[in-house]
């Protein structure tokens, strides 16, 4: 016998990503999905943007880490509010792992919310997790092949950051052929090239994610 | 390694459905995979038969399509496949580009006893 089924093997995680989603949109929070490699500097990026934005926007910050909470002590040191997730050794964040910690933040307080995914450059792309947008974090030292080698991630962010550029002396890394790339996969998406290490060029990100906030906060960013 | 998650649905997917026609037993399981999804599909296979074992499904045989990377310009309306993915309109240049396939993870459907 055949059973005709056409169902979407993601469709649980998506349902609950949408339920999340639409919770963090009645508080008017924009939610930002944040990946890239180990070592790309997503947490670098993270502290620089919190040191900038905490004064302007009331920030919180989900740390997904496989077993250790390092990351999220890092970032607790800045005074905003952390939530961490242990995935106990998985490769990505899944929406019920976030829907798991939505009571330990203070939602009415809050304008942002990043969730700082697994580092990771494959898995974390296919899954929501509640999120409005990704954005990424790619290291020139990682090379310029890695948008083609690994183009799903490319496609789903709206922002990336080409981070560590105060190597780029150091490096044989092809800046205007990783441009080329990633724009041929994704067209629209925000470039920022910079160093998280030293704040340089990231001012391009800080006014992408006021601008995000702003949109939010009027309704005109909705629930995918 | 995501397939682990992927093959969980697959196999929560396969089971619901089996149970609703009373099957004893799942033979085949056909599933759609886009070429712009990062699954590899050994590995899922692999994940699959371990969180199989020991239901209806354990032997099943998983059958993959995968679905080539198809766009269409909205701007004049041309469909074509992307290759190195360039999303970009082969006929009139145009970035306003929209995927109708490739991004598939579905169970099509079962063959079952
Ligand atoms: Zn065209």
């Amino acid at each position: 016998m055949e059973i005709q089924v056409m169902e979407n093997i993601l469709s649980k995680n998506d349902k609950i990503a949408a339920e999340i989603n639409a919770i963090f949109s009645s508080h008017g929070i924009f939610v930002l999905n944040l990946l890239g490699s180990p070592g790309s500097g997503k947490t670098s990026l993270l502290e620089q943007t919190i040191m900038t934005l905490k004064g302007d926007i009331r920030m919180a910050v989900i740390e997904g880490d496989l077993f250790t909470s390092k990351d999220a002590d890092r970032i607790a040191r800045y005074g905003v509010p952390v939530v961490q997730i242990n995935t106990s050794g998985g490769c990505h964040l899944d929406a019920t792992m976030v829907k798991g910690v939505l009571d330990k933040l203070a939602l009415a307080t809050l304008d942002l919310i990043i969730i700082e995914n697994v580092g990771n450059l494959i898995c974390p792309a296919e899954f929501n997790i509640g999120e409005d947008v990704k954005a990424m974090v790619l290291s020139i030292t990682e090379g310029e092949d890695k948008p083609l080698k690994y183009p799903l991630m490319f496609k789903q962010a709206s922002i990336a950051v080409l981070n560590k550029i105060d190597l780029l002396p150091y490096t044989s890394f092809d800046m205007a052929a990783a441009t080329e790339d990633i724009l041929s996969i994704n067209p629209k998406i925000g470039l920022v090239v910079a160093s998280c290490r030293s704040g340089e060029g990231l001012n391009g990100w800080y006014e992408w994610i006021k601008q995000q906030v702003i949109n939010k906060k009027a309704g005109r960013i909705g629930c995918k | 390694m995501h397939e682990m998650a992927i093959a969980q649905g697959i196999l929560d997917i396969t089971l619901d459905n089996a149970a609703q026609s009373d099957a004893k037993k799942v033979i085949t399981i056909k599933l759609l995979v886009g070429q712009m999804t990062e699954v590899e599909p050994e590995a899922m296979r692999f994940c699959f038969s371990a969180l199989a074992e020991g239901t209806i499904a354990a032997k099943a045989e998983l059958k993959i399509k995968i679905v080539p990377l198809v766009v269409y310009c909205q701007d004049c309306g041309r469909k074509f496949v992307i290759e190195r993915y360039r999303f970009l309109c082969s006929a009139c240049g145009s970035a306003n580009v929209k995927i109708i396939s490739g991004r598939e993870l579905q169970v099509e459907y079962l063959e079952v006893d």
